[in-house]
């Protein structure tokens, strides 16, 4: 739907009420899959890896290969579970998923079918306004990644149409949680922003229990976006459709206000919601038709025979309860202490979906106030006018070692904007990019010394008023030697030898 | 020389082999000969690795021969059943649609063959996908009884229990799913055991059903089919179903068979007038034979056997539908492409066409049809539910007596294609042998002679409870003896000679 055949936002909010639920799918960073010996490439360690190269025989599927579960993803989900609040099954069991397509080299997929491992949390999510919420949460699944398809040929890029196309089966069998809301109803206008703060939260979550590394641009954190619209005064849920392919947490926001836009249109029309999943366009701000998808999906799901059930000790899962991290909500009032941010400039980070990231920047060496300076201020900025996640763009530990070439006097402010273009730009390290693009200070004296008495030289009355005492006067020549030098002094420094040059 | 060498037991084998009698070379050519002369007519095998296998055997007569300390069967050939996936090896689970597919790596059974020093001479015949009692669902074409070339060898293990009955090979590896063992050892005068559920790792067995199939030994002896048990059981890391706790030797419990005080249930249900009759006066003479040497047979009941075929061809399917989704020509085996391209639904339906046989499209339309939403409860659901009640029949009748006795199939080897069309005639093959695989306890099957009315073998199948395999090598090691001596040698002795039918396999098909 062309966007102008929307209705506005707050007319369909008068009309109907949104109710959204969220999937967010976890790739946990184990070292190996999740049932294969295959290094997993949602680790940081095999992230870079040619195309099936990071595979077993049960990876592909091999006629005789059989699945194994891997004890650290059970357990990397249970604290999942216990950090959402969900209860632990003592017994929890694997069940296929069958259907055909060809990233799927079993043609069936292990996932959690009536026995998940973890249900009946919550979670506290705060919004920007201020506003606080309790999402419920009904399950966390373990489930096996499929692998990656690339399309080649026709102008779509999907499979319809392709000529061909290449399957890379690294990505088969990542370990997956599967994190499932109940219908969450009440959020209204706040709706879109609830399901982006929603995910910023998972995030947090996942991160500070360390068990994946949850770059959403990377796939390891993905959301699928359920919304439904009924009439004001309707007890029945609407028809709700499911948009796939949401990429970034501003994405998750647009993508919710989109559909609620694009529902109410249709059904203020009289027209009805078609049950499907929806592709979300990054590019054009819209989603459109997938496939049709009901309720009696046939998956034909039965419990998997190659897998015993899941069955935690009662000890393990203490022991693992005890060594949760503390609950998000605690932790920001900590750390806001902590860091000494006021409300305003907590809220920046906290809003910005950037806690997990300044965190992270502080631990690797930064000060509380570089690392929130530098996510809140120009990342924030280049992010937004790109439309993407600031987290995209840099590292915490790239934005650590911004924060200490600043420190060291390597770098400006305004150098270091420059150095964090290219690391945007994916050139490197900042120190490599201060390297490659000669961006450093020069602290070197003689070389000032030489662009200052060149300006005082050219600048005869000036040095004039400076000798009978108009130090102001100074600013001249200043602005003269930092323009012969590029921007690439320190400014302060300068003046310092403009006054004694003028006295000598 | 070569004629002595084949009729040698494994145990044999091994012995001289282990003396210097023999080198491993000596046996495997021995062996390699017979399959040349008489697998023509039988066709027990669907691949022979004739120099492999010879090099093979000559590495190990190096090693032995440099001091390297062996096991019981090291450097004796052994055949195995093309469910099990080779390295370097074809591996087709009897199907087309496996065609030319080389497995870059080896089940763990074979691994644990390989490991022992025994010598791969090749793949045996079977149905598509283990899925038959006769053999001729296998996609190569049938193996023929050496005991009567023009009658099935049994199935799906009709090859291996074929080349161990022609003397092609000593021992062979099988699988056995509803009775794929031991039904082939029953129609071949052979000796087939089916282990424990989760006694011998599936790592590397082309999945039937998944929760049913279990892999283990073929062989002329129980002595053999033990040895071989304690080579390739015992936990395995890479199969999350088999069973982490040691095991007792099988070899002991044969070499240690006594029957006396031994209490033998004879299953009420599975003696009836629905099994032929020289099958059921073999059966009874032997727990006769059994009774006179000291064991106390008594009558019991399992009163959910008779449902246990019904459930068994809903929880097979169900599984094998999901098993064999796999193959669809994306990454390996056979791709057909339809005229002027397709989608990649169409190759994938277009390749299952070709490449799946009848049998295994009606068992993956009967599977796929018992999981599909709205019949799941009425049909996996219920299927589950006998299964729960068979394995209680078990546990039953377990309290009161050590080991259960059938006779193994309810008819002697029948005429190839007499039940082709009849796939519920088909399936009754395996109403005796069943009941165990939807339990996981563990059978054999041994030789207890030939049916008076056709000349042909009956063999009879002892059941105990799960992780009690050694009882049965115990009572069947024990029978063995008492019927050898009654006999005055082994059964197999009386078998046919295949050379006669070499001619007959030469005057048909020589250029």
């Amino acid at each position: 739907m062309a966007r102008a055949e929307l209705m506005d936002f707050d007319a369909a909010l008068e009309l109907f009420e949104p109710v959204i639920g969220l999937e967010v799918h976890v790739e946990l960073n184990t070292k190996t899959k999740m049932f294969s010996a295959a290094p997993n490439p949602a680790n940081a360690e095999f992230h870079v890896a040619d195309p099936n190269t990071l595979v077993t025989p049960v990876c592909l599927g091999l006629p005789g290969s059989l699945p194994v579960v891997n004890g650290q993803a059970v357990r990397y989900s249970i604290s999942l579970g216990l950090a959402l609040g969900c209860e632990i099954a003592p017994s929890s069991r694997f069940a296929r998923k069958n259907y055909f397509y060809p990233d799927l080299a079993k043609n069936y997929q292990i996932s959690q079918y009536d026995e998940p491992i973890a249900f009946d949390g919550s979670v506290e999510v705060e919004l920007e306004n201020g506003r606080s919420f309790t999402v419920p949460i009904e399950r966390a699944h373990m489930e096996e990644d499929a692998g990656k398809l690339t399309h080649v040929g026709g102008s779509t890029g999907r499979i319809q149409g392709a000529e061909y196309s290449l399957v890379d089966y690294n990505r088969a069998g990542v370990p997956l949680v599967e994190i499932v809301t109940r219908p969450i109803i009440g959020a209204e206008a706040d709706a879109p922003a609830l399901a982006r703060a929603y995910v910023a939260t998972i995030r947090d979550i996942v991160r500070s229990l360390g068990i994946s590394e949850a770059r959403m641009e990377r796939g390891n954190l993905r959301c699928d976006a359920n919304v439904s619209l009924r009439p004001r005064g309707q007890e029945k849920l609407g028809t709700r459709t499911e948009t796939k392919n949401v990429n970034s947490m501003r994405s998750v926001e647009r993508a919710v206000r989109y559909e609620i836009q694009r529902q109410a249109a249709i059904l203020a029309k009289g027209g009805s919601i078609i049950q499907e999943t929806r592709h979300w366009h990054e590019d054009t701000g819209t989603t459109s038709a997938g496939r049709p998808k009901s309720d009696a999906d046939d998956y034909r799901y039965f419990p998997e025979p190659d897998l015993l059930p899941v069955v935690p000790t009662r000890e393990l899962i203490e022991e693992l309860r005890a060594s949760l991290p503390e609950p998000p909500a605690a932790r920001r009032r900590r750390l806001k202490d902590e860091w000494g941010f006021t409300d305003l400039e907590f809220k920046d980070v906290v809003n910005g979906g950037l806690l997990a990231e300044v965190t992270e920047t502080i631990a690797a060496g930064a000060s509380p106030a570089a690392a929130r300076k530098w996510w809140t201020g120009e990342l924030t900025r280049v992010a937004n006018a790109e439309g993407r996640d600031a987290a995209e763009l840099a590292t915490p530990a790239q934005v650590a070692e911004l924060a200490a070439l600043i420190e060291s006097g390597v770098l400006t402010d305004r150098l270091a904007r420059q150095v964090l273009e290219g690391v945007a730009a994916g050139e490197g390290s900042p120190q490599q990019i201060v390297e490659a693009r000669g961006l450093s200070v020069v602290s070197d004296d003689g070389a000032l010394i030489s662009a200052i008495d060149d300006a005082l030289a050219s600048q005869p009355d000036v040095l004039a008023k400076i000798r009978d005492g108009k130090v102001q006067a100074a600013g001249a020549v200043i602005g003269a030697v930092m323009k012969a030098m590029h921007g690439k002094a320190d400014a302060a420094r300068v003046r310092e030898l403009v006054l004694e040059r003028a006295q000598g | 020389m070569s004629e002595h060498l084949i009729r040698l037991t494994a145990a044999e084998l091994g012995a001289r082999i282990a003396a210097g009698d023999v080198s491993s070379v000596e046996a495997t050519r021995a062996h390699l000969d017979r399959i040349a002369a008489v697998d023509g007519a039988v066709h027990a095998f669907l691949h022979v690795e004739g120099e492999r296998a010879i090099e093979t055997a000559a590495d190990l007569d190096r090693r032995r021969a440099a001091g390297e300390a062996f096991g019981p069967l090291a450097g004796v050939p052994i055949a195995i059943k093309d469910v099990l996936v080779t390295k370097g090896m074809p591996s087709t689970s009897g199907s087309r649609i496996l065609e030319g597919w080389i497995p870059p790596y080896d089940a763990t059974p074979v691994q644990r063959v390989r490991d022992a020093g025994l010598v791969p001479l090749g793949k045996t015949n079977m149905d598509e996908f283990a899925m038959g009692s006769s053999t001729e669902h296998s996609a190569y074409g049938p193996t023929h009884n050496p005991w009567d070339l023009e009658r099935i060898p049994g199935g799906s293990g009709g090859g291996s229990a074929a080349s161990v009955a022609a003397f092609e090979a000593p021992i062979a590896l099988g699988s056995d799913t509803g009775g794929s063992i031991r039904q082939p050892a029953h129609v071949t005068g052979t000796v087939g055991v089916k282990p424990t559920y989760g006694g011998v790792s599936r790592y590397g067995s082309i999945a039937l059903a998944s929760s049913l199939d279990q892999v283990g030994p073929v062989s002329r002896t129980v002595l053999d089919s033990a040895l071989l048990h304690d080579i390739i059981g015992g936990y395995d890391p890479l199969d999350s179903t088999s069973i982490p706790e040691p095991w007792p030797s099988m070899a002991e419990a044969v070499r240690r068979a006594d029957v006396s005080g031994l209490r033998i249930g004879v299953v009420k249900e599975l003696d009836s007038d629905g099994f032929q009759a020289g099958v059921r006066s073999r059966f009874h003479e032997a727990l006769a034979l059994l009774e006179r040497n000291g064991a106390e047979i008594v009558e019991v009941s399992a009163p959910h056997f008779e449902y246990a075929v019904a459930a068994y061809y809903l929880i097979m399917p169900a599984e094998a539908s999901s098993n064999l989704a796999k193959f669809d020509s994306v990454r390996f085996g056979l791709r057909v492409t339809p005229d002027g391209g397709g989608t990649v639904e169409q190759v994938m339906a277009a390749t299952r066409e070709a490449g799946f046989g009848p049998e295994v499209k009606r068992r993956i339309i009967l599977g796929t049809y018992a999981l599909s939403a709205g019949y799941y409860d009425a049909y996996y659901g219920s299927a589950q539910k006998v299964r729960t009640l068979v394995q209680r029949d078990f546990d039953a009748a377990f309290t009161t007596v050590d080991v259960l006795a059938t006779p193994t199939a309810p008819t002697t080897a029948f005429k190839l294609g007499e039940k082709l069309d009849d796939p519920l005639a088909m399936y009754l093959n395996d109403v005796a042998t069943i009941p165990a695989n939807l339990a996981g306890v563990p059978g054999i099957s041994l030789p207890a002679g030939l049916a008076p009315e056709d000349g042909l073998p009956v063999g009879i199948q002892f059941l105990a409870p799960a992780r009690e395999d050694a009882r049965l090598y115990n009572v069947g090691g024990a029978l063995e003896q008492l019927l050898l001596a009654e006999w005055g040698g082994p059964l197999l002795d009386r078998a046919p000679d295949l050379s006669r039918h070499e001619l007959f396999a030469t005057e048909e098909g020589a250029l």
